[in-house]
């Protein structure tokens, strides 16, 4: 399932499609803390988090995941935004909170 | 003669929305020149971390980057307020992070425990006053 195929499915607003539409969900990581995501998330995991900012989206790129899901409503500030343009970072958004977030694209994975 | 691409980055202090760069064109550079990936993204987590540590406690600094067919040596080098106690900084947990830096999902005092991680070697020289230099060396396997 791509990052773009949950969105439709679970509907998630998407902030930007970056590779959202080409890369494959591996598996699902919450945390915030951005130095632990950095070292514990895994490539083309789905990542989410309430933190939305611009360092978010350069641990997206380094830690190689396959989206961003922002929880919570959390927004991308602009400068966030054009980072995640750059770097072709795919960002996703829902209004849920982080764990029922995770849980519901758990159950897509499942069904996937 | 051995086969060397070196690369050099300034890091900008104080400026949290350009740190990732230096780690980001590494990144690529990598991945175009075949560095299997498991390699980059070591080297991007280490120098990202790296070039965090220089803009919150440093006001920037120099990154080196060496790569040879058998390994990528970086080398950062900031004349910050120096590590008065590495084997206290290497400790998972222990931060000297401002609070702001928190906030934006940093200072954690996870940022040399992972860079040792990800490294398969890893040096520091540090003086109080004088600046840090962190060596570190990621072999291609």
């Amino acid at each position: 399932m791509t990052p773009i195929e949950m969105a439709g499915k679970l509907g998630f607003k998407v902030v930007h499609e970056g590779e959202g539409a080409s890369r494959e969900i591996a598996g699902i990581y919450c945390c915030d803390l951005l130095s632990i995501v950095m070292g514990r998330a895994k490539a083309d995991d789905c990542w989410i988090t309430v933190m939305a900012n611009v360092n978010t989206v350069a641990v997206a790129v380094l830690a190689d995941v396959a989206c961003v899901v922002l929880s919570e409503g959390m927004s991308l500030d602009d400068t966030a935004l054009e980072k995640a343009r750059a770097q072709n970072v795919c960002v996703l958004k829902t209004d849920r909170p982080t764990f029922e977030t995770a849980l519901a694209v758990q159950k897509q994975m499942e069904q996937s | 003669m051995e086969n060397v691409l070196k690369l050099r980055y300034e890091v900008d202090g104080d400026d949290f929305t350009r740190a990732g760069e230096a780690s980001a064109a590494v990144k690529k550079t990598l991945k175009q020149m075949g560095v299997p990936p498991e390699a980059v993204r070591k080297v991007a987590i280490a120098l990202y971390e790296g070039e965090i540590n220089m803009v919150i406690h440093a006001q920037g600094g120099v990154i080196t980057v060496e790569v040879t067919p058998q390994e990528i040596r970086m080398e950062l080098a900031d004349r910050g307020k120096g590590i008065e106690n590495i084997e206290l900084a290497m400790q998972e947990g222990y931060s000297t992070a401002p609070d702001e830096v928190r906030s934006l999902g940093f200072g954690a005092g996870m940022g040399l425990p992972n860079m040792k991680k990800c490294s398969d070697e890893m040096d520091i020289q540090s003086t109080v006053g004088v600046g840090t230099i962190v060596r570190m060396t990621v072999q291609i396997h």
